[in-house]
């Protein structure tokens, strides 16, 4: 591949993402690796469902005293418009106007960074209340199924520095264009994740 | 690097391994690492038989016994038997699909330097004395209680090698989805490459959840977690569906690519086109799917219920049709054949019988109630070995003998290979068809021993002499992989005489490009075709002789393995050393470091020059 190739947006492929073999390699290998990760999540949730409000005798945390809407809400809208800013990052992608789509990308970066910082906040205010990682069943099920969620967010945020700062000074390419394309991918999978940790565990939580 | 041998250092062949993205090169370092696991769990196998000899033996202490029977069973099924086949589906599959290589180059050789360190932290813990004694499936109220770090190897170990696995498994999906020679269609893929397919897609599915099991386990027995204690409000059967949720498909995992193997082999040797090819893929497929809604057949004692236990046991009871589909088409692919008896054909009518009567008490376990008198007993044991080896060794045995000159382009002796297996034969039989009595005698699995005066002395006497006949088995294979690799005669691009799909048409071993031309596929057994209508190469070219794009080879997948390896000992001292924090950071940061090297470093890899491709053509006078 001649990364020198130069493009126009007239001359750049309609699906950039998969215009070489080694791109459609990646781009079907990466679906594939959500699906691994749905199953992985599937498994979080289940152990999660089945330790709920379940602690050594005594026990007082229930999702119903721990849980507060409001931050939560307002991570919800943090992470589900950063899925927003990358669809409109991969619009720019498909146009081939590198500046608007990096421009983008770090608005994307920062809300995940908004919403990381938030679940952080929330955490320290869980164990400052007590409610430690290995003080119950249920604050371990917690802990591991949202954490695990919350790194994904991290290597999502690192991976997505990475690839602006690398890319940063030779715009796109068709060698490249697979690598924001899979991250935009991975972004909206743990936006889906969240969707379902929101209702699963925040909303059923309160309510049920 | 041409197939002409070239005068090199010690240290360049061995940096050419240590970086080879090369899909053969892996596929054989697979296969070594898989060999000598295979080699560690035997004598393990072999010290568990010599304590069953006689009644009350000490050999070994009960402790021990239960570090043998864990390591046994882990280091067969994770470290010998998926290794191994999945080094023969690294070198066979992208042959037989006519590729040049897999779909990552660097992710499979991530995924197999993942699996050989996940393999020595497991292993090394023999040496520090603390090993792994729960049983293979590790049972959360059992492994919890066990003391020292032994469970922590295995959890770690387990985790690093299972990353390796599901990288593969991704890497095969993609091969087979996207990078088919033209005119290889979905239903014209020889067997072996579509129980790769499915095989594959099960791994995918199927180790998540023990990715998130064995994370249980270590953050519970580590880190504070609390998810199988009860007394913190655990639940000790969560373990037990997550494990066996991976469990139940990795057995289908296990024999699938067994399968792919014989069909190969029984449509080579009885000079046919595989019966009812179809319905075998069919039967593929279906088998792979059954084997996710079975997994609490593992657990019908549990206390589930009458309408779970039922539901699984009709589901379990179901699988025996897409196999029973197989052993006939497999029975009518001989049928009017002109059948030649060679070592692979050999281990192949070996295995219908021996596989038949692993899946008739398959199902007999599988009726629920009977399970209930036959649960931790003997029979089990039996059953299990009757499927596992009855299956998946002889699958990888046989394959050996048919792949060898593929993979090193010398033929292993067939009488040598003809003596392996009557002994191994035997030997098996002798071993484990008396087990199934020992079974309904009341002799529970797992005892390191037994007391005199139950009946029970013969049949440990003729069951440990059967493994011993094992043992000179694997032996004399061994001794006849030295010989012939010392001798090494080269061989043609089909030593068989009669190979029907692609990987039999290139040179043997294939030049590191495979294809000096992408062939064109003209239907199933497609230089079978090309044969009968005259064209002694076999092949079609489907593209002019042109340049080949070509991966670079890499250290960063080596790094990033050992930086994992690393961090394992640090996770697993963090609580009683003060250098235990910072390793484990060290290794997860030499890790990432790694892997951002390859982020930021472009690799394009490198384009093979026409004018080497024709060189060698000519050469070779191979491929027009």
């Amino acid at each position: 591949m001649d990364l020198n190739k130069k493009f126009t947006p007239e001359t750049w492929p309609d699906h950039p993402e998969r215009a070489t073999l080694e791109a459609k390699n990646k781009f079907v290998g990466f679906w594939l690796f959500l699906g691994g990760e749905t199953i992985l999540f599937a498994t979080l949730f289940a152990t999660y469902l089945a330790l709920k409000n379940k602690g050594p005798s005594g026990f007082e945390f229930t999702t119903q005293g721990l849980f507060e809407l409001p931050l939560v809400f307002v991570m919800t809208l943090l992470l589900l418009t950063s899925s927003l800013t990358s669809v409109y990052a991969m619009y720019h992608l498909r146009n081939y106007d590198f500046k608007k789509m990096q421009l983008w990308l770090v608005i994307t970066a920062f809300l995940g960074l908004g919403f990381l910082a938030l679940e952080m906040y929330e955490f320290v205010h869980y164990v400052k209340l007590g409610f430690t990682y290995d003080n119950s069943a249920f604050s371990s099920a917690f802990y591991t199924l949202v954490g695990t969620h919350g790194f994904h967010v991290a290597v999502g945020l690192v991976w997505i520095t990475l690839l602006i700062y690398r890319n940063s000074k030779r715009g796109l390419n068709l060698y490249n264009a697979t690598k924001f394309y899979t991250f935009s991918l991975y972004w909206h999978f743990i936006d889906v994740v969240w969707v379902f940790i929101f209702t699963v565990v925040y909303l059923m939580g309160v309510i049920g | 690097m041409s197939s002409v041998a070239q005068k090199r250092g010690f240290g360049a062949t061995l940096w050419d391994w240590l970086t080879t993205v090369d899909h053969k090169k892996i596929g054989i370092l697979y296969l070594l690492g898989g060999g000598f696991f295979f080699i560690v769990g035997g004598i393990e196998a072999m010290i568990i038989r010599l304590q069953l000899l006689t009644p009350n033996n000490d050999l070994v202490s009960a402790g021990i016994f239960n570090q043998m029977i864990t390591m046994h069973g882990t280091t067969m099924i994770f470290l010998a038997a998926m290794p191994i086949l999945i080094g023969f589906m690294n070198a066979i599959m992208p042959l037989q699909i006519g590729a040049r290589d897999v779909a990552f180059p660097f992710l499979n050789s991530l995924g197999f330097w993942m699996f050989m360190f996940g393999g020595i932290f497991l292993n090394l813990s023999w040496f520090f004395g603390q090993v792994p004694d729960a049983g293979w499936t590790s049972y959360a109220s059992l492994a919890l209680v066990s003391e020292g770090h032994g469970v922590d190897f295995y959890a770690i170990g387990l985790q690093i090698a299972g990353g390796g696995t599901l990288m593969g498994g991704i890497n095969f999906l993609v091969t087979i989805i996207n990078m088919r020679a033209p005119g290889m269609t979905y239903m014209r893929m020889p067997l072996f490459t579509w129980t790769t397919f499915v095989a594959s897609a099960m791994i995918l599915f199927a180790f998540p959840p023990l990715t998130v099991g064995l994370f249980l386990l270590t953050f519970e027995r580590m880190f504070g977690g609390n998810f199988f204690d009860h007394t913190m409000g655990g639940n000790t059967i969560i373990w037990e569906h997550i494990f066996w949720i991976f469990g139940h498909p990795e057995v289908y995992i296990l024999i699938l690519p067994a399968f792919g193997i014989f069909s190969e082999i029984f449509s080579i040797f009885s000079r046919k086109r595989l019966f009812g090819y179809s319905a075998m893929v069919f039967a593929t497929v279906l088998i792979g799917f059954l084997g996710f809604m079975v997994w609490a057949h593992h657990m019908f004692t549990v206390g589930l219920g009458p309408t779970a236990n039922a539901i699984f046991s009709v589901a379990t009871m179901a699988i025996a049709i897409p196999t029973g589909v197989k052993i006939f088409n497999w029975l009518l692919t001989m049928w009017g054949g002109s059948i030649k008896i060679t070592t692979p054909m050999l281990w192949a009518l070996g295995f219908i019988p021996t596989f038949v009567m692993g899946g008739v008490t398959g199902v007999m376990l599988g009726t629920a109630p009977l399970d209930y008198q036959l649960h931790d007993t003997y029979f089990v044991v039996a059953h299990f070995h009757y499927v596992i080896v009855g299956g998946t060794v002889f699958g990888i045995l046989a394959g050996l003998h048919l792949y060898w000159p593929k993979m090193f382009g010398t033929l292993l002796n067939e009488m040598l290979g003809k003596v392996t297996f009557w002994f191994f034969f035997i030997g098996f039989h002798l071993t484990f068809l008396i087990q199934h009595w020992l079974g309904f005698w009341g002799m529970p699995r797992r005892v390191f021993t037994y007391m005199d005066g139950q009946g029970w002395n013969s049949s440990n006497l003729i069951s440990t002499v059967g493994a011993l006949f094992m043992a000179i088995g694997i032996t004399v294979l061994v001794y006849n992989i030295i010989v012939t690799s010392v001798k090494n005669v080269r061989v043609a691009n089909d030593p068989w005489g009669d190979g029907r799909t692609l990987e039999w048409a290139i040179e043997s071993p294939p030049l590191y490009y495979n294809f000096a031309q992408t062939p064109l596929v003209r239907g199933l057994d497609t230089v079978y075709i090309e044969k009968m209508e005259g064209n002694a190469s076999g092949l079609t070219p489907a593209e002019p002789v042109q340049d080949i794009h070509m991966p670079n080879g890499s250290f960063i997948p080596f790094m990033m393995s050992l930086g994992l390896f690393i961090a394992g000992f640090g996770a697993m001292y963090r609580a009683e050393e003060s250098w235990g924090l910072p390793v484990l950071i060290f290794g997860l940061l030499w890790t990432f470091i790694a892997m951002a090297m390859r982020s930021l470093k472009d690799d394009l890899g490198y384009y093979v020059k026409k004018d080497e491709i024709l060189r060698d053509m000519k050469r070779k006078g191979g491929q027009k």
